[in-house]
């Protein structure tokens, strides 16, 4: 069948280990592109997809070598071809877009030269028209000054526009096949609309097709015509976009959409249990002001949080959103007491905490327990499982010997470990086993307040799902209070009770998480919840309509002194007010709180305004020919 | 219509439900050595083994003058055989290797030994610490180091003389600087790690995160460099002597010993080289020792080039 | 950004150089040996000897002696060697030329040798040519250098009579016997340097061939020689010229034990003559030299690694 683009044939691919013994990876795969067609590639990690992906290619990672089945591009295949034909395909008929963009670019050489040279080394454009249509490229991606960027050097862009400066240097040569590995995984989800709205229509423009590898399902939703579902070097299932997304058959896929989306509406949160309510709070944070250094005035150098306050109810879990560099980790540091307060006080059940955990009692410490982000990094790769969760119990209780070995079987249960875990070593586990250890540790210590800073953000959809479930079920047998941070809306949404929206530092809104999730909507949380892809096709098309994309996305986040933050991308913000005067806090019903300068009418009616947007450009949409989605 | 894999289907909610997910990384394999390492600890032993026993089985005493003349080749006589000859006054040049290993690898081992505690301990407390402490010893550190160690030995030698402790001492000093260096800079990565500042905000005290997080972390790669550090301070030491400045006749010491017999070559005989030829045996097979352990693994990425 | 690194570490190279020669002072102050008693000999009386240390300038306290001696160094005046009565900047002269001449020579052969072999073993990794390579080098730079000297001695001046055995020079020799004196120091000294240099070129540039913007431009179908001549090489310029000038810094050190084996009248081996008579201003000056260079090519070595960031080149 020589009309398909890409045919995968029962590819086999293995690693070799140090003892020279075969590991296999990717365990015989069968799928096919047609010219024009996106084809997605999903898996958590070890499913194989980036090595498969490679193999259209020609190429393996070092260690990595193809043992079987074929690979045929245009009807060659590529895996058989000598040395030299498999260079000329590499660029040329087929380009690559890495995962990280800032390790794909030559620090040394300009942007246009490298954007270029691939281009005009095969021949397919000499120097004057690749530069010419690398402009062209530029301004379909919306890029920065597109005439002059050429001539920049990569430590000279943003993350952002490096991502996409790579798409232009894979398209520059006019391939017939583009491979993008998980090229929005790394960024924000403000930022990762803006570039997968630039590949999209980039790559209708060159009908090109494409094979698209990622863990996320919703992102996929938006631009894949074909999916191939992997794990562990299989393939699990495979159909068109529309019907594993509405219609999932294996079993493995339906697991991973659970994992993946569920979307950030009222009517989530869990129940707590009674029998845990308490009057006093288990932890607040009043008026705090943090940040590092030392500036003038006494106050820090630089300020990370302003006039914070925060109330964590016993046996609740209260899950703090916000982006990279908001601060809610900040939050969490200055809780543990890692980084004092410059003002503002922390109280754990009524009484008020020094800033420096080295001027904290024990028993304050042992009450508060902080889980890093990093399970990796955060255990002691000399220590063993034992060792590690043995320690809080003589360090805290003063409790060795042989009740400390029950106790830490006792522990490892509790995270769904076998009690064999004590005596191996963190290396010898998998990301998600280190992550439950993690949490092992801080329950060790029988805290009343855990502090969960990122825990999921490193792990695979549905590993981190099992992490959340273990977080409620924690909950409701022990009674302690998490304080759950994420830059993922949708994963706190489907677990806290309340939430906290952080932007550049300051809380915007909180509340139940019902009633935030409901509008009236602070500016920013509206902005957020739009930004959370939805497992629904046609998404994208339908958010980028909203006009807070359109101002949103293009400014960067300013932390100010004085008046709101959020003021330089809010689509209704006031000059001479949201920028000069402090933010008034509206207060809603339970607890819930908005902090802006509009009324709560003025905010109802921007959702209504909205609403009635959007309905006329569906309307709009149903009276013009789309062009359809899938080959 | 979508394609379905069934077979599989049990089996991989079997693992998902328990939790049953492959490490991370493939476990550590344990320390590999080629055949070229392997020799190299055969030899290292043989001559760790001669340092103890050496003076006990050679068949003459260092400062025997035995031999029936100077720079003579092997010859069994009256008083014994010489099998590597005699030196220039005549003493048996067997005999003063193996007594000479004990001065040569000896005080190089002490004044390893010694380097290592002091580098160790100030770069450690240099890195928890931080702050003017570090700052200062810092300083001091790079003064030192930026000075050509054969000049600075010359100098402080000349200066105190030249007795064993001195030298130890004087050894153990200048090579202190660089094991600080490693020292600081592998404390100061260790006490940024997560796991670190789990313990910090867990409340324990500054030795106990020393002893149970921090060294143990370090201990390996403090352990490899001990090796390229043994190998300078035995160069070191045994140029000294070849100046003159090192231990001193009659002392046997490989070193002088090859500063005593070089006139020799002249007239054909080997007395220097085999002293010369022990401590390149000794200094090589430590490095393909050291070499070997950090051999990478792993493909590169030149082959993929075309 | 940058000029402003440079010149810190420049300021950083001249503190080093004020410690340094605070450290050479101090050392060589404390050698025994009284140098008054050495000039008059056995028999001066006590009234003598206190006389000619007052002259001498003995008699002050350390630290004006210090800054008297380092205001003399700055300005050109070495002082006069105690020993003899000359000054040192006559005795200096000469021999520095011969050991700069030596050290010259020996950077101009083995520099280009070693790059070019470090860059061929790093681009052929794993053949049996690059596993020679680096057991051969290993080999040589675990060894002590007289060790090397010793062997080239047994090897060429012995058993082949190719060359003599020692580098006496007398002024008068003709260029062909000038150069079979200097033969043996010099191949002593290049075999040395080398060594080191081939190691840590190839290990630089195995550095730079692996990091991931290689990877992406084998991805793109770049042609091995332009990854290496265009990807590769800029971004080695910087780690290599650091390995140059390090090595060159070695070589200040190397050439003490070679001058010695084969008593070359260099400026080492005036300085190790000058130990051996307790010489004060002689080693002070001698070792103010050799110390001076050596931080001075560190400092080079370091601007060099500043310089070729790209980072820092273009600012943002």
């Amino acid at each position: 069948m020589s009309d398909k683009l890409l045919e995968v044939k029962d590819l086999r691919i293995s690693a070799y280990n140090d003892d020279k013994q075969e590991i296999p990876i990717v365990k015989g795969v069968s799928f096919d592109i047609y010219p024009g067609q996106v084809v997605a590639l999903i898996g958590e990690s070890g499913s194989g997809k980036t090595t498969i992906s490679l193999s259209s290619l020609a190429y393996t990672k070092p260690g990595l070598e193809i043992v079987g089945g074929e690979v045929l591009l245009n009807g060659e295949d590529v895996i058989t071809a000598a040395p030299v034909r498999q260079r000329e395909i590499r660029g040329a008929k087929a380009a690559y877009l890495a995962q990280s963009a800032a390790a794909t670019f030559n620090p040394a050489i300009t942007i246009g030269e490298q954007v270029t040279e691939s281009a005009v080394l095969h021949g397919v454009l000499t120097q004057e028209q690749a530069t010419k249509r690398a402009v062209e490229l530029y301004h379909a991606l919306e890029l920065p000054e597109p005439d002059r960027i050429g001539n920049r050097y990569p430590h000279q862009v943003s993350g952002g526009q490096l991502q996409r400066l790579m798409a232009a240097m894979a398209l520059c040569g006019k391939p017939d096949l583009l491979v993008l590995d998980e090229p929005t995984t790394a960024l924000d989800v403000t930022t990762q609309i803006e570039v997968l709205k630039a590949f999209k229509k980039v790559i209708r423009e060159e009908n090109a097709a494409a094979i698209y590898v990622t863990h996320d399902l919703a992102v996929v939703a938006q631009i894949a015509d074909h999916i191939v579902v992997l794990y562990s070097g299989e393939i699990m299932e495979q159909g068109s976009a529309e019907q594993i997304i509405n219609n999932p058959g294996h079993a493995y896929t339906k697991r991973l959409m659970d994992a993946v989306r569920p979307k950030p509406v009222a009517g989530m949160g869990s129940e707590v249990g009674a029998e845990h309510d308490r009057e006093l709070a288990a932890v607040k944070v009043e008026h705090m002001t943090a940040g590092y250094g030392k500036g003038a005035g006494g106050g820090p150098a630089v300020t990370i949080l302003r006039d914070i306050n925060v109330e964590v109810r016993n046996a609740h879990v209260v899950g703090v959103i916000g982006e990279s560099g908001c601060g809610k980790s900040t939050l969490a540091r200055v809780m543990a007491g890692l980084l004092p307060q410059a003002e503002g006080k922390v109280i754990l059940e009524g009484v008020e905490l020094k800033g420096d955990l080295h001027d904290r009692k024990l028993e304050e410490l042992q009450k508060i327990q902080f889980v890093f982000q990093m399970a990796d990094t955060a255990l002691n790769p000399k220590q063993t499982i034992g060792d590690i969760l043995g320690r809080p119990l003589e360090f805290y209780h003063g409790i060795s010997g042989k009740a400390k070995h029950q106790k830490v079987a006792e522990i490892l249960d509790m995270v769904e470990l076998p009690a064999d875990f004590a005596s191996r070593y963190p290396m010898e586990l998998s990301g998600g086993q280190k992550q439950r250890i993690n949490m092992a540790r801080s329950l060790a210590a029988n805290p009343e307040v855990m502090l969960c800073d990122e825990v999921t953000s490193a792990l695979d959809s549905i590993v981190g799902a099992n992490v959340i479930k273990l977080l409620t079920k924690l909950r409701d047998e022990t009674g302690v209070s998490f304080v759950f941070i994420s830059h993922d809306l949708s994963t706190v949404a489907s677990f806290a009770d309340e939430i906290v929206v952080l932007y550049a530092g300051r809380v915007v809104e909180q509340g139940p998480t019902d009633e935030v999730l409901t509008p009236p909507f602070h500016p920013y949380t509206r902005l957020l919840i739009s930004s959370v892809p939805e497992l629904r096709i046609g998404w994208l098309e339908d958010t980028m309509k909203k006009r807070e994309m359109a101002v949103g996305i293009a400014k960067g986040v300013e932390i100010t002194a004085v008046g709101c933050p959020f003021y330089n991308r809010c689509p209704m913000g006031i000059d001479g007010t949201c920028n000069k005067q402090a933010v008034p806090v509206r207060e809603l019903e339970d607890g819930h709180q908005i902090s802006c300068h509009l009324s709560i009418e003025e905010l109802q009616q921007a959702e209504v305004d909205t609403r009635q947007i959007l309905q006329g450009y569906e309307k709009a949409g149903e009276e013009s020919a789309a062009k359809p989605i899938g080959a | 219509m979508t394609e379905i894999n069934t077979t599989k289907e049990q089996e991989v909610l079997a693992k998902l439900d328990t939790f049953d997910e492959l490490p991370d990384a493939p476990p550590k394999r344990r320390i590999k050595l080629t055949w070229v390492g392997k020799v190299s600890v055969a030899v290292v032993v043989f001559w760790l083994i001669i340092v103890v026993i050496g003076p006990y089985i050679a068949p003459f005493h260092e400062m025997d003058i035995e031999g029936d003349d100077g720079f003579l080749d092997a010859y069994s006589g009256e008083y014994g055989t010489f099998y590597l000859g005699t030196d220039y006054l005549g003493r048996d040049t067997f005999s003063r290797v193996l007594f000479g290993a004990r001065n040569t690898i000896g005080i190089s081992l002490l004044s390893t030994l010694l380097a290592y505690v002091m580098g160790i301990t100030l770069g450690i407390l240099a890195a928890v610490k931080g702050g003017w402490i570090d700052m200062i010893i810092s300083r001091i550190n790079d003064a030192i180091l930026a000075l050509p160690t054969i000049m600075l030995g010359l100098i402080v030698i000349a200066a105190l003389g030249s007795s064993i402790p001195i030298l130890i001492g004087t050894a153990a000093v200048i090579y202190a600087t660089s094991v600080f260096r490693i020292a600081r800079a592998l404390g100061q990565d260790i006490m940024v790690q997560d796991f670190v500042e789990a313990a910090k905000a867990r409340g324990e005290g500054i030795w106990w995160i020393i002893r149970a997080e921090v060294l143990p972390n370090a201990a390996m790669p403090l352990a490899t460099d001990f090796g390229l550090r043994l190998v300078f301070v035995v160069l070191f030491i045994s140029s000294l002597s070849f100046l003159g400045l090192g231990v001193q006749p009659p002392a046997s010491d490989w070193g002088s010993m090859v500063r005593e017999n070089l006139a020799g070559l002249t007239y054909g005989s080997y007395a220097a080289i085999w002293p010369a030829l022990s401590i390149a045996t000794f200094t090589i097979a430590v490095n393909l020792i050291v070499d070997d352990i950090s051999a990478k693994s792993g493909g590169s990425l030149a082959k993929k080039m075309v | 950004m940058m000029t402003q690194m440079v010149l810190r570490r420049i300021a950083i190279g001249f503190a080093t150089l004020w410690v340094v020669s605070v450290i050479v002072f101090l050392a060589t102050s404390i050698l025994p040996g009284d140098v008054a008693q050495i000039i008059l000999g056995q028999s001066a009386t006590p009234e003598t000897l206190a006389a000619l240390r007052a002259e001498l300038g003995m008699d002050q306290p350390g630290y004006i002696r210090y800054f008297s001696w380092l205001g003399n160094m700055v300005s050109g005046d070495l002082g006069i060697s105690k020993a003899g009565g000359a000054t040192i900047s006559s005795l200096i002269g000469g021999r520095l030329g011969n050991t700069m001449m030596m050290a010259g020579i020996v950077a101009l052969i083995s520099i280009p040798i070693s790059v070019a072999l470090g860059l061929w073993a790093a681009m052929h990794p794993g053949t049996w040519l690059d596993r020679v390579v680096t057991f051969v080098t290993l080999s040589l730079i675990s060894v002590p250098e007289f060790f090397i000297a010793t062997v080239l001695v047994l090897i060429l001046a012995v058993e082949l009579h190719w060359l003599p055995s020692t580098a006496y020079m007398t002024g008068n020799e003709t260029f062909l016997q000038l150069l079979k004196a200097l033969a043996m120091p010099l191949i002593t000294l290049v075999i040395v340097v080398s060594a080191q240099m081939i190691r840590m070129t190839r290990a630089g540039i195995l550095n730079v061939m692996s990091s991931p913007y290689i990877e992406m431009a084998i991805l793109k179908g770049v042609p091995r020689r332009r990854i290496i001549l265009r990807h590769a090489f800029f971004n080695a310029i910087g780690p290599i010229v650091n390995v140059i000038a390090l090595n060159l810094a070695y070589l200040v050190s190397g050439v003490v034990i070679v001058e010695t084996i084969f008593a070359y009248p260099g400026l080492a081996k005036l300085m190790i003559d000058g130990v051996q008579t307790r010489d004060l201003p002689l080693v002070q000056a001698c070792a103010m030299i050799f110390c001076g260079t050596y931080v001075v090519l560190i400092l080079i070595a370091d601007i060099a690694s500043i310089l070729s960031n790209p980072r820092l080149r273009q600012p943002k």
